[in-house]
């Protein structure tokens, strides 16, 4: 099957998107956008998903990351509008409710966590899809829209316009603007993220109060999951929630570092993520997913510490497997 | 239009393919789809129903003249048997959300049994997604056994990879203008007008493995289920049957696909289930309850869909489903959240009148029971309360039948008597063996004899007299109210000036 994979050109896949056209400010190209967007959006789910990950949370996100549709879709709704406003409120409170959901479910009975979340996130999936089929003709988003966003056409929007200059295009400024709010966000409460993802009760006893920081952190999740996805889709939100933090885990141990590495892997990511939908003219998003996967593998292939290399050739010249005490292998005694 | 509309070419495909191993094991369910096929002469053109209103539909739903509609419908209720069998077991062993990564990383392998020739082929699509989920399920295990990644992280990290693989595949195949491209992004969501006579042939086979090896070997999966350790140590080979469960997961997975999508089969897994889960405590119930459930939610989302066009078929079979769990959670006989409240509520209930009757005998007590009146300010002063909450604790007794009350005096009826002289008694007994047994300080026992006095049991009682000796006193040297004296009180109601203790 030639047609499926087009022959690999220098010029349209790697040159092409760099070299300016199509985009509605002309004098920036394609590739810039659409590299910049899928950068911001990593970024932020990045950093939040590292926070989830240490609170063994991880699916909690991809639960959040359906469950807002219905918010979204009753948000349309009332609303009438595209409006980020509305749209932004509607997926706040969907996310504290599934949060609230998923709680009251476990607390309440003998269903398990997981469980809980399967329960919640389906069901408000469900009937946001539903939403949308039966009002079909009054609301501008399709079921579709919320898997297929799309980076590739990012850069086509209308350019967002700040004291009359023009900064780019809309969804990217915004995610932009996300993104730094959240590095803000984590910089103000580093220590208190830190010490109630690790063990609450010890951040009770500092006077942290960890209710409130997870429900905070459900919370801003939902707003980096909607300002993401319509322009992206849930599955670059879902992916790069855990693919970056997941591959810096497998390196080092320390948050700080961690959290830089992340950012490094969505850069990286986004670029090589880029450049192959170019070239196999598939979905954009799924192409980064596709690349921050390659990284991810390559991790996990050659980490110092947990790799499979290592584990290999430790089995072969010590005949057992490396015994990992915190993060770090020793030798066994 | 709907697409269940466009019902007879399904039929036309129909014969056509068949396998091997269809007809040796699923005859029963093969039995039941004759009993279908042999009504094809009732199959509506596309022409005739334009135009159908509300009731109509409704009309032709329950008369089952669609072919389409009755693959649909048996489709959905195959679907849910699998799905609630299978998820039973993930709901157990707390592997929920496996069920929701098995499902998004069978993707790529829809999407390649796609690319095998071009076509919607169930076979090629069937293979190709159960190899694809089985691979998630290995890669799963293989990061949990290899790194520090926990299994939440491990889940969603081949959940995002594989379904990007496939989107990115699904992306590909869409660009192609190849005939028959249509309705591969149907798995996505699901549509249930969109299962053939081929598809329901398919979902019948993969039902009967399903059911026939979780009938012959469950044991094994019961075991490996709740105790893994204890089935290693009996000589089961726990992972053979974990990945025989995975395999099947995977299979019913591939089978749903078609009518629930990819996002929502996890719910089909994990939320009849989980309503089963609520209402027994034995597997083999919570399997058919699950199974049953399943039905529901499967012919939920085939009517449900049916009544207009272009309405999904997986988001209603999720909201059935999501709709008989809040019914168990909230009504559920032993765990219901209200059944729990209520109870909770009648036994908070309990303690409060227990406390009075018991502030009562104290009462009583103080005066060596002299007189069986006691007013409701020397009630309100023992429980140091004001007289207005001592007059509503009296109304409450009252209410009960444990007290009556005559201006502002109470008199306790024999069962009232019995039942504070018991609450006394296992008070006392309980202080006694704090202290015997337990070597606890006498001034440290009260407190705990305050909360377990209303819930030991009779056979409790007796056991603990008998291992303190039938002791006659408390350690704060109080007289402990014995059977005979209890009895006593009960027997006899119409005694004067004395309450059956201490004559």
């Amino acid at each position: 099957m030639p047609d499926l994979i087009p022959t690999f050109s220098w010029a349209d896949v790697v040159l092409a998107p760099w070299q300016g056209g199509f985009s509605a400010d002309p004098a920036t190209p394609m590739g810039f956008w659409q590299v910049l967007m899928g950068f911001f959006v990593g970024s932020a789910c990045g950093l939040v998903g590292n926070y989830l990950m240490l609170r063994r949370m991880a699916l909690v996100g991809d639960a959040i990351s359906h469950s807002v549709l219905p918010g979204i879709a009753i948000a349309f709704l009332v609303s009438g509008s595209r409006g980020s406003a509305a749209m932004f409120v509607g997926a706040l409170l969907a996310g504290v409710v599934t949060t609230v959901i998923i709680e009251a479910i476990h607390r309440n009975s003998r269903i398990k966590q997981d469980a809980a979340i399967g329960i919640a996130f389906t069901s408000l999936f469900a009937i946001g899809v539903i939403l949308i089929s039966v009002f079909a003709g009054q609301v501008d988003l399709d079921q579709e829209c919320v898997l297929y966003g799309e980076i590739g056409t990012v850069p086509l929007e209308e350019s967002a316009t700040i004291a009359g200059k023009a900064l780019g295009p809309t969804s990217v400024v915004r995610m932009g603007g996300v993104l730094v709010m959240t590095v803000l966000l984590i910089g103000v409460f580093y220590k208190e993220l830190l010490v109630s993802s690790f063990d609450p009760g010890l951040a009770s006893s500092m006077g942290i109060n960890a209710t409130a920081m997870h429900y905070g952190l459900m919370s801003w999740l939902s707003v980096v999951v909607v300002s993401a996805f319509e322009s992206v889709g849930a599955i670059l939100v879902i992916a790069m929630l855990i693919l970056p933090g997941a591959t810096a885990r497998l390196l080092t141990n320390r948050l700080g570092v961690i959290m830089l590495m992340t950012v490094v892997h969505c850069a990286v990511s986004s670029v090589i993520g880029v450049h192959l939908a170019y070239w196999l003219e598939c979905s954009m998003a799924a192409a980064i997913v596709v690349a921050a996967t390659g990284l991810f593998v390559l991790a996990w292939i050659f980490s110092p510490s947990q790799g499979l290399l290592r584990r290999a050739f430790h089995k072969f010249f010590t005949s057992g497997e490396p015994v990992i005490e915190n993060g770090v292998s020793v030798k066994p005694a | 239009m709907g697409v269940y509309h466009r019902g007879t070419e399904s039929t036309e495909r129909g014969g056509g393919r068949a396998f091997s191993f269809f007809s040796v094991s699923s005859v029963p369910l093969w039995l039941i789809l004759l009993c279908f096929a042999t009504q094809n002469v009732w199959a509506v053109r596309i022409g005739e129903i334009s135009e159908t209103t509300f009731g109509e539909q409704v009309v032709r739903f329950f008369t089952f003249r669609d072919p389409a509609l009755r693959y649909a419908l048996v489709g959905s209720i195959l679907l849910g048997i699998n799905c609630g069998l299978l998820g039973g077991f993930l709901v157990v062993r707390k592997m929920a959300l496996v069920g929701d990564s098995l499902s998004h990383a069978v993707l790529p392998g829809v999407a390649l049994g796609f690319m095998w020739n071009m076509t919607k082929d169930p076979v090629a699509i069937f293979i190709g997604a159960t190899i694809a989920g089985l691979l998630g399920a290995v890669v799963v295990n293989l990061i949990k056994e290899t790194t520090l990644l926990k299994e939440d992280t491990a889940l969603g990290l081949v959940l995002a990879a594989f379904f990007a693989a496939g989107m990115v595949l699904i992306t590909i195949i869409q660009r192609l203008e190849t005939a028959n491209k249509s309705g591969v992004d149907k798995y996505l969501f699901g549509q249930a007008a969109a299962i053939s006579l081929e598809d329901v042939k398919l979902m019948s086979a993969v039902t009967a493995l399903s059911v026939a090896a979780i009938t012959i070997f469950y044991k094994g999966f019961l075991v490996t289920s709740f105790d893994a350790g204890f089935a290693r140590a009996t000589g089961f080979p726990v992972r053979v049957f974990h990945y025989a469960l995975m395999l099947l997961l995977a299979f019913s997975v591939v089978i749903s696909l078609q009518a629930v999508g990819v996002v929502l089969v996890s719910a089909m897994l994990i939320t009849p289930a989980a309503a089963a889960y609520m209402l027994t405590d034995r597997m083999h119930r919570l399997l058919v309850l699950a199974s049953v459930f399943g039905i529901f939610a499967g012919a939920c989302g085939a009517f449900f869909s049916f009544l207009r066009p272009n309405l999904p078929t997986g988001p209603f079979m999720v909201l059935g489903a999501s709709a008989v769990f809040v019914g168990a959670f909230l009504f559920g006989p032993k765990h219901g959240v209200v059944v729990r409240w209520w109870m909770h509520r009648s036994r908070a209930h309990r303690t409060k009148r227990e406390n009075t009757l018991k502030s009562i005998f104290h009462v009583l007590e103080a005066r060596n029971f002299h007189g069986e009146g006691v007013t409701l300010a020397e009630l309100a002063e023992r429980r140091r309360e004001t007289i207005e909450e001592a007059r509503q604790q009296a109304a409450n007794l009252r209410a009960h039948g444990q007290a009556t009350l005559n201006e502002d005096t109470m008199y306790l009826t024999p069962d009232g008597m019995q039942r504070a002289m018991a609450i006394v008694r296992n008070h006392r007994l309980w202080e006694l063996y704090l202290t015997n047994a337990a070597q606890i300080a006498v001034d440290h026992v009260h407190e705990d004899a305050e909360k377990i006095e209303h819930v030991l049991g009779e056979d409790v009682v007796r056991e603990l007299e008998r291992r303190l000796d039938f002791a006659q006193k408390d350690p704060h040297g109080r007289v402990i109210p014995s059977v005979a004296d209890i009895r006593k009180a009960a027997a006899a109601p119409e005694r004067v000036g004395a309450t059956g203790y201490g004559n």
